[in-house]
């Protein structure tokens, strides 16, 4: 395994589509002490607005596709996604039934595919590393497009011009909310009347 | 009364890596109701049971959980095995006896990362993953997989296990135990541990039976109920099986029954060694399966329950599997009123869940 | 070595006495082990009750006409039933009636119908 690209230390989020548990035990134990990424600087995250590695298990289902969708929208640029298992890469073994979608490639772009069932801590330890080559070239386009990544200095860019982006994004949301109150179920909002 | 608010806990959440979803109505810190709602993970595989034939079947069923898959392909080759009416030597229902603890062994070292995890104590829960790689590597050696095993196939063992390597993985049990007691020691000794679970969660044995609760959520609050008592699956009849029973019934009485689980399934695996029986691992089945057939198993999280139905050909009309995180969500949600905020993460993680076993 | 000690213990149980019959398991000290729908035919389901009294397995069998008949739910006397009785209206299309905890079709939520479900 080449740890070459590492030149940063690159954090993770991980969430577990429709899976077997398999794979999402497998990301674990990458953590642990047998295989242990810590030793690359990788962390695993909980808040996708500090991850920069997108670890995904599992197929995508009409019912989790927009929260793969939100977690991938609140990353940061640049990012990398890796699918990790054969379900998350086309389905696998669950691909004909009635209740999966695919791979996770049709709801988000994959820069990065682990094969597998469940996937070996040493392929998504080396598709994690391979990811941050992309993530390299993703940041080196960047730079050269004049667009700031995530660490350039703030004095440079116009705090105006900042706060304006912000709010245009807050005017236009990517994905909207997932748990609207509309959408809270039937039972709670009967339970707040009481 | 205090202003109600709803939180969604869910479905991406640090402290599980699987996706559940809890509608918690708190009144200032405390939850006053929990709404589970599931269905992130539903797959359809009991449809998909039903147009894969009964032989390709058992890849789907090990693949309802990659934790327990090795209960979940025994169970559903036992249920097969009954509506066939075959009946698997001696040789093989010990070694599926042997497998099955072994995957307990690891299915709850697993779990008391998890909990540590959960309650903040990070080195804890890496000491426990630390350990269970060994019982992977021996899982590994023996069957060929990590996480899904696909040993089990209807009418035996797709290979058999020799007896040196049998020997084996007795001597690096025996050799794990001090390391395991070691840490589990941290999680009955721990003051700042006992601090988060002791009467935290309180399930008295009148609720826990009423809520049909299993496994060692039931077991933690002083029922002993327990599968493998029945004969129904295994030897544990031959091995003299005794369930790990706790009174207390809060966070800490389910965690002592796993640990005690955990040294108990050791040494039925070191009897079973001792007493497996030489000869064949496999019968021949009949081609097409008629006849219906229930049998319960008793895995790491409880009792897991497999319906196979027949229709006279080599598909099956009906495969049913009730997992133990199932019925084990009714004792959560009654776990979960009244408690903290702040309790929620490791009240969930208590019952231990699966939630891919439980939507299938 | 007697290998298949499982006790098959199949009972019909009629849709009038459903609760009754329920009701006296409950009053034995039955435990609920679990509830699952089977599709016979187009128009057959057949749901499966099964309880559990000292690692004894029981199970009831009620037919019923899919779409014309609806079943009585026994949440009142099992509460946890509502997890299976939520999940066989979503997958199959069974109606409950009187749930103590009814999630109305929210509990599985699948976009597609389910292949189990009636076809009208």
């Amino acid at each position: 395994m080449s740890a070459a690209y590492v030149t940063k230390s690159p954090w993770v989020v991980h969430y577990d589509g429709s899976s077997c548990n398999g794979c999402d035990i497998e990301v674990l134990a990458c953590l642990t002490p047998m295989y242990d990424v810590e030793r690359f600087g990788i962390i695993n995250c909980g808040n996708p607005k500090h991850a920069d590695v997108f670890l995904v298990t599992g197929s995508v289902n009409e019912q989790n596709k927009g929260i793969v969708k939100q977690i991938y929208d609140q990353m940061p640029e640049p990012k990398v996604v890796v699918a990790v298992g054969i379900c998350a890469c086309s389905g696998g073994i669950f691909k004909d039934c009635y209740n999966v979608m695919g791979g996770v490639d049709q709801v988000i772009p994959v820069d990065a595919y682990v094969p597998g069932c469940a996937a070996r801590p040493e392929a998504i330890i080396d598709a994690v590393v391979k990811g941050l080559g992309v993530l390299q070239a993703k940041r080196d386009a960047m730079v050269a497009a004049g667009d700031a990544p995530a660490e350039a200095p703030a004095e440079e860019a116009a705090p105006e011009a900042a706060e304006e982006a912000v709010t245009e994004e807050k005017k236009t949301p990517a994905v909207p909310p997932i748990f609207t109150m509309a959408e809270i179920k039937v039972n709670t909002m009967d339970h707040l009347k009481k | 009364m205090a202003k109600r608010t709803i939180v969604p806990f869910g479905p991406q959440h640090p402290v599980l890596p699987e996706p559940i979803h809890l509608d918690l109505v708190l009144e200032d810190e405390t939850v006053v109701e929990a709404i589970p709602s599931i269905g992130y993970i539903h797959r359809g595989l009991e449809k998909l049971c039903e147009i894969k034939d009964f032989e390709q079947m058992v890849y789907v069923v090990e693949r309802i959980c990659g934790i327990c898959s090795f209960g979940h392909g025994w169970g559903a080759c036992a249920s097969m095995e009954g509506a066939l009416g075959v009946e698997i030597p001696e040789r093989a229902e010990y070694l599926r006896t042997i497998l099955h603890e072994l995957g307990r062994i690891h299915s709850h070292l697993l779990w008391l990362g998890l909990m540590a995890d959960g309650f903040g104590f990070e080195s804890l829960f890496n000491h426990c993953w630390r350990i269970r790689e060994t019982v992977l590597d021996l899982f590994e050696k023996n069957t060929g997989g990590r996480v899904v095993f696909s040993i089990c196939k209807p009418g035996g063992m797709r290979k058999d296990i020799s007896n040196e390597n049998l020997q084996e993985m007795v001597t690096v049990l025996n050799g794990l135990k001090a390391e395991i007691k070691e840490v589990t020691d941290a999680f009955i000794y721990d003051k700042s541990v006992q601090n988060r679970m002791t009467g935290v969660g309180v399930l008295t044995k009148e609720e826990a039976m009423e809520l049909c609760a299993v496994g060692p959520t039931v077991r933690g609050s002083g029922v002993r109920q327990d599968i493998r008592l029945t004969g129904d699956h295994g030897v544990y009849k031959e091995l003299g099986f005794e369930p790990c029973v706790e009174e207390a019934g809060d966070c800490m009485a389910r965690t002592v029954v796993r640990i005690r689980e955990i040294f108990q399934s050791i040494e039925l695996i070191e009897k079973a060694v001792a007493q497996i029986p030489d000869g064949p691992v496999d019968v021949k089945v009949p081609k097409k399966v008629d006849g219906e057939f229930a049998i319960r198993l008793e895995q790491p999280r409880g009792e897991a329950f497999y319906y196979a139905k027949g229709q006279g050909t080599k598909f099956l009309k009906r495969m049913r599997v009730r997992t133990p995180t199932n019925i084990n969500i009714p004792a959560l949600v009654k776990m979960l009123a009244g408690a903290d905020l702040a309790d929620v993460p490791i009240l969930v993680l208590t019952i231990d869940p699966c939630i891919s076993c439980t939507e299938r | 070595m007697e290998k298949i000690t499982a006790v098959q213990d199949f009972e019909y149980v009629e849709l009038s006495n459903l609760i009754s019959k329920v009701s006296d398991l409950k009053a034995e000290g039955y435990r609920l082990v679990q509830i699952c729908g089977v599709v016979l035919d187009d128009e057959t389901y057949e749901i499966l009750y099964s309880f559990d009294k000292d690692h004894l397995l029981k199970t009831l069998r009620l037919d019923l006409k899919i779409g014309v008949d609806e079943v009585e739910s026994i949440t009142g006397i099992y509460w946890p039933a509502f997890i299976y009785e939520n999940e066989i209206h979503d997958l199959f299309g069974v109606q409950f009636n009187h749930s103590q905890l009814d999630y109305q079709g929210t509990f599985f939520r699948i976009v597609e119908e389910t292949p189990w479900k009636p076809k009208k």
